[in-house]
């Protein structure tokens, strides 16, 4: 990988061109050559970030998602005042920004957890200490 | 005008060279094409998550959205919230996959998964589209603040802002405007904050006083009307939810970050930004309510974020503050328009301008190239924003919204999670969201005025536009099923590989795609 040090910058002017051509060569190759193997690998870790995504959506449907439709049925919520504050203002003007970073926090700890699940299982080297050092 | 006009001109002129300033010190470290496009990929997750914050937050946040809680009250803080959220649906569904492809613009990403001219042509216009649709209310924002501010004619603030991004996206590229938007989300949130505090603190000392009435639906979170207000509500909420991703100034941002994992944690870093930001404006409408009944009156809601401390404090203090809050929503121009000049400019580089400037000394003609770009990027919104009439800052800007939601986001979640998009679906997608929620945005702004159900489904569109949008692609793939690239399974590999994984070589970031053939 080129370093995020200062030193090897690369030219960039736009995207590689021709993907389907690069030939990788690593222990990646039951992922990458399009194995029986390396399709079950990528299908499963596929599945698991998908579900993860579309459980945060699921969340948030269900949660914002509803109130529109629920002040729609009981407008007389609005007149509910919660800390002295009427109970959509506080929700949607105070509330909501930390739940909304919960839930993406919450996630980002899944989702990596997950590819790391998957690393461990393609990547059967045990020393992993160097690599991953490098992260940010 | 006369003492009035003085906080506020010395506010514009503190923000115009601070911000020049910091792109001209930007501008020692920027010398390679990397440079201009990307900061070479060098941008800490912290810093371009203010660089985020700072572009992002438009003048549709920091003037509009408190103009337009005080108008309509609790429903209009779905902008905020859809704004936020917005990018939470990126981080779920594109960030760090985006940034695995390598791709550094939406067009890029549209090309190397789909391996298509068409689509990526397809893209370029669109991005353009968007990028211009959002940028003309950044324009009309600087004019009506330097009207209120200094009583300047309404043309000058688009003007002055134009010039300004021009000269910083031509001289820095990239990498200086990471400086200049990191110190703008700051300078912005202060320029909120502060004042904000200030004036609850007279509001308490006056005893509290409470608004004018508060049974006239003010704190209803739907649109008043029935069925076509809950209609509304939810397209709103599906353009804000969904349209985040398809922004050309914010995709643009996650290819400056070192990995996906980077891309997650900036998105993180941002939602917290947002969040805190967007506090506030509630906090202006609220004390509009009780102390700016004359700006209601008036038609002036539009600018309460920067009448509002005269109105509540007089002296020396007041003027300290409209000082401030001047500052800011100039800063929240500056950097919008910086962002989205970059991102349509890069497009505008990549297809159309690099073809005009001679071959000989890539490096260098790219460069002037990008230049070039900017210019036409920068002056054909600066005209629109002139010639075309009123127009609500934050209205528009949900448009702009709309047309994204309706085009990329089908595009890039398909693209990303999904092996059986075409060329041909992926085209179809794109032309029946672009042209349904294109077209209703050129309608609005031409000044089609419908009412009932037609009015609702043409302002706001996204609530049909974004299913159709999702299911002709789908739909189009299906059918064309043979035709889809033969690569797709290996980008989608590369996507939804952790970096922590063998090398970026072997999974294929930028050397590997090169080399190959």
């Amino acid at each position: 990988m080129n370093q995020p040090g200062a030193s090897d910058r690369v030219r960039v002017t736009g995207p590689p061109r021709h993907t389907a051509t690069g030939r990788p060569a690593s222990r990646l190759g039951d992922v990458h050559e399009q194995t029986a193997l390396g399709d079950v690998y990528l299908r499963s870790l596929l599945r698991e970030q998908l579900g993860l995504a579309l459980a945060v959506l699921v969340v948030l449907g269900a949660t914002l998602g509803t109130l529109p439709l629920v002040f729609h049925l009981w407008p007389g919520l609005a007149d509910v005042r919660v800390a002295g504050l009427p109970i959509a203002w506080l929700g949607l003007g105070a509330v909501v920004y930390p739940f909304l970073l919960l839930l993406g926090w919450r996630y980002v700890r899944s989702v990596e957890r997950n590819e790391q699940a998957f690393a461990d299982l393609v990547d059967g080297y045990p020393d992993r200490a160097g690599r991953e050092s490098r992260g940010p | 005008m006369s003492t009035d006009a003085l906080p506020g001109l010395v506010a514009v002129l503190a923000v115009t060279v601070a911000t020049v300033a910091i792109g001209t010190w930007g501008l020692r470290f920027s010398r390679t094409t990397s440079d201009f496009f990307v900061a070479s990929r060098t941008v800490r997750p912290r810093l371009n998550a203010s660089a985020i914050g700072g572009e992002y937050l438009s003048a549709a946040s920091f003037l509009g959205i408190a103009g337009l809680l005080l108008l309509g009250g609790a429903d209009m803080l779905w902008y905020p919230v859809g704004w936020t959220a917005g990018y939470l649906v990126l981080l779920v569904l594109v960030a760090a996959p985006l940034r695995r492809s390598g791709a550094y613009t939406l067009p890029d990403f549209a090309e190397a998964r789909l391996a298509s001219r068409w689509v990526r042509a397809a893209s370029s216009i669109l991005v353009v589209g968007v990028g211009w649709l959002y940028l003309v209310p950044q324009f009309k924002g600087a004019g009506i603040t330097l009207e209120s501010a200094i009583g300047a004619p309404v043309w000058v603030g688009p003007v002055i802002v134009g010039l300004v991004v021009l000269v910083n996206v031509m001289s820095g590229g990239m990498r200086s405007i990471t400086f200049v938007q990191a110190f703008q989300y700051w300078l912005k949130l202060t320029a909120l904050l502060v004042p904000a505090m200030v004036l609850l603190v007279v509001w308490w000392g006056d005893g509290r006083p409470s608004g004018s009435g508060s049974g006239d639906g003010w704190s209803v979170p739907v649109a008043s009307g029935g069925g076509i207000g809950l209609y509304s509500t939810y397209s709103l909420i599906i353009a804000l939810f969904l349209g985040t991703m398809g922004l050309p100034h914010v995709v643009v941002r996650f290819y400056t970050n070192p990995d996906g994992r980077g891309a997650r944690r900036t998105t993180l870093a941002v939602l917290a930004l947002l969040g805190l930001f967007y506090l506030w404006p509630p906090v202006y409408a609220a004390l509009g309510r009780v102390y700016g009944d004359r700006l209601v009156r008036e038609g002036h809601a539009d600018v309460l974020v920067l009448e509002l401390p005269r109105l509540m404090l007089g002296g020396a203090g007041g003027e300290v503050l409209t000082g401030l809050v001047t500052a800011g929503a100039f800063a929240a121009f500056l950097s919008t328009a910086s962002g989205l000049a970059i991102a349509v400019s890069g497009v505008l580089t990549q297809d159309v301008t690099s073809r005009f400037v001679g071959e000989r000394d890539p490096g260098g003609s790219v460069a002037r190239a990008f230049r070039l770009a900017a210019v036409v990027a920068v002056v054909v919104p600066l005209l629109v924003a002139l010639v075309v009439g009123k127009v609500g800052v934050a209205e528009s800007v949900g448009l702009a919204f709309a047309v994204a939601a309706s085009t990329f986001c089908p595009l890039l979640v398909l693209g990303i999670w999904w092996r059986g998009l075409t060329e041909a679906g992926a085209l179809a997608g794109l032309a029946a969201g672009g042209f349904g929620a294109g077209g209703a945005a050129v309608l609005n702004l031409a000044g089609v005025d419908a009412s009932g159900w037609a009015g609702a489904l043409l302002t706001q569109p996204a609530a049909w536009s974004v299913p159709l949008a999702f299911g002709v692609m789908v739909l189009v793939s299906l059918a064309t099923a043979s035709t889809a690239p033969a690569h797709a399974r290996r980008f989608l590999v590369r996507l939804h590989t952790p970096e922590t994984l063998g090398t970026a070589g072997a999974l294929g970031t930028l050397g590997n795609g090169r080399g190959g053939s």
